[in-house]
């Protein structure tokens, strides 16, 4: 199996606070990988060395196989185009509406200059998050779960092949954590994407992992399927699942 | 990011940081994909935005410097030379240092606060996530639009000036308009305009730059927006007397030595 995310022995620090001390992870090819661990323990960190927002100060972090500090700017923009990052407050363009800020990356990342494609890419993706109508507010206007969709949408519309969720329902009622969860399935099925999933919902855990790692104090406590995990004596790991 | 350390070292690592955003400003510059309708946008919002405030002052200006000055004039039997000492003063020395003072408070603020937010709210790394080049998008097309319209707006409220200089001297002394443009505009050289226009060149680059370098580099906290709105403010306004001081001995030796 294809290793699309290959992470090993991370450290990270920002100043004297060690966050990340001994990050291991490997996400296979059409995985969903989900990361539970308490706030504050590094998941945000790490999906962010991922993408090359942040630069890790040790270790080994291959995506697609190369190591992304051995990258140069264009291969690292070539890898950029391959993945798509939810961030955890959805990160709006608040000066735009919906329809640009969809097609912001289009045009600048794809190059698409056709109105009419554009136009219909992103229907496409605003009708999979069930947001079609909305297409002419501003961010300011949407509800925190109208964000939410909204970025997701925002995220899948350059088709990545990793996508890197940053808590997707944290701060959603349960009906929509739950259509927001199938949401991620369904972007694992259409178009055979991987993802990291962070998250503290154990339903969207339980529904969209095929894998689950536990992280604590920078590093992973465990890992396996959430039945395995779900049925571990370690009291540390329980405490997620009760 | 920045590691907890002395003085000297932070100031050392300000000013390495500012070199390195400033490198990447003139790297992005030159790139492919110039947004050119960003830069136009941006430029028409700061003249929009700077328009009654620059026209309101230069105008007042005027006023000012021709009331003060005429009972001194009076006094040496020299009133004729109100509008060639209200031209040279203006347009030398006290419009483009006002304007760019005045821009500093309503531009650079205001592009220290949205890149500030912008930055606390991770959408300037959602744009970079994309494959997208924020620098280019956000900070390119913002330095050049500064660049740009300062020195449009100082040339625009030293005209205000002018105007608001021969009112005051129409209603005291009763100089006809002929008479004041024509002694106010001779008596100019190139000295007197291209350090001037040069210098406000600068002022809108020094905006412009330092409203975007404070807006980038805001840390997280809602705090920090306003934080890097005011600095962007203090810094760009220091640096403009700064620029000034050094412009006005550069062309002190350059035309009068
Ligand atoms: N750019 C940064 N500069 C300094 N410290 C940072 C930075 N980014 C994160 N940190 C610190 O790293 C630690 C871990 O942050 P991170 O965002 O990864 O937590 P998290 O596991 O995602 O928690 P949560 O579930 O609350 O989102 C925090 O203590 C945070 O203060
Ligand atoms: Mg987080």
């Amino acid at each position: 199996m294809e290793k699309v995310i290959e992470i090993q022995g991370l450290k990270k620090s920002f100043g004297k606070a060690a966050i990340l001390t001994d990050m291991c992870l490997t996400v296979n090819r059409g995985e969903n990988m989900v990361v539970l661990g308490k706030s504050g323990t590094g998941k945000s960190v790490t999906i962010k060395c991922i993408a090359g927002l942040l630069t890790p100060d040790e270790g080994s972090l291959k995506v697609f196989g190369k190591e992304v500090k051995e990258m140069d700017e264009d291969e690292l923009k070539a890898m950029r185009h391959r993945i798509g990052f939810l961030f955890q407050g959805a990160a709006l363009y608040d000066s735009m509406t919906v329809r640009e800020n969809l097609a912001f990356p289009l045009k600048r990342v794809l190059k698409l200059k056709d109105k009419q494609e554009i136009e219909s890419r992103s229907m496409e993706v605003l009708e999979a998050v069930g947001l079609a109508d909305a297409i002419d507010k501003m961010p300011a206007d949407l509800s925190g779960g109208m964000r939410k969709r909204m970025g997701l949408a925002r995220t899948l519309v350059l088709k990545p092949e990793i996508i890197l969720y940053d808590e997707p329902t944290t701060g959603l009622d349960t009906i929509t954590s739950k259509e927001i969860s199938h949401l991620i399935l369904e972007m694992q099925e259409r178009y055979q994407a991987s993802a990291v999933i962070i998250t503290h919902d154990m339903n969207c855990a339980k529904i969209t992992g095929d894998r689950v790692m536990v992280m604590n104090g920078g590093r992973c406590e465990a890992e396996g399927t959430y039945e395995e995990l779900e049925n571990s004596n370690d009291p540390f790991i329980q405490s997620f699942f009760k | 990011m920045m590691p907890e350390q002395s003085r000297f070292s932070k100031t050392l690592f300000y000013i390495a940081e500012q070199a390195y955003f400033l490198k990447s400003f003139f790297r992005n510059a030159f790139k492919k994909g110039f947004e050119w309708e960003e830069l136009f946008r941006q430029s028409y919002i700061i003249g929009y935005k700077s328009i009654g405030i620059v026209t309101l002052t230069g105008f007042i200006l005027g006023i000012v410097l021709t009331l003060q000055s005429l009972p001194t004039l009076k006094e040496f039997g020299a009133v004729s030379y109100i509008p060639s000492m209200v031209s040279v003063s203006i347009i030398r020395e006290i419009g483009p240092v006002i304007i760019a003072l005045i821009c500093a408070g309503k531009i650079a603020s205001s592009i220290g606060a949205e890149l500030g937010s912008m930055n606390v709210t991770e959408q300037i790394e959602a744009m970079e996530v994309s494959g997208a080049n924020p620098v280019q998008y956000l900070v390119v097309t913002r330095i050049l639009a500064c660049t740009v319209m300062v020195p449009l707006l100082t040339i625009f409220a030293d005209a205000m000036a002018l105007i608001g200089g021969f009112i005051a001297s129409k209603l005291s002394v009763g100089i006809s308009m002929q008479l004041y443009f024509s002694k106010g505009l001779t008596i100019l050289e190139y000295s007197d305009v291209l350090p001037a226009v040069i210098k406000t060149i600068f002022f809108g680059f020094t905006i412009g730059f330092v409203g975007c370098y404070k807006g980038f580099t805001a840390n997280s906290g809602t705090a920090s927006v306003g934080l890097a709105a005011n600095s962007a403010v203090v810094n760009s306004s220091i640096l403009i007397i700064i620029i000034d001081a050094i412009v006005v001995q550069i062309s002190n030796s350059l035309f009068y030595s």
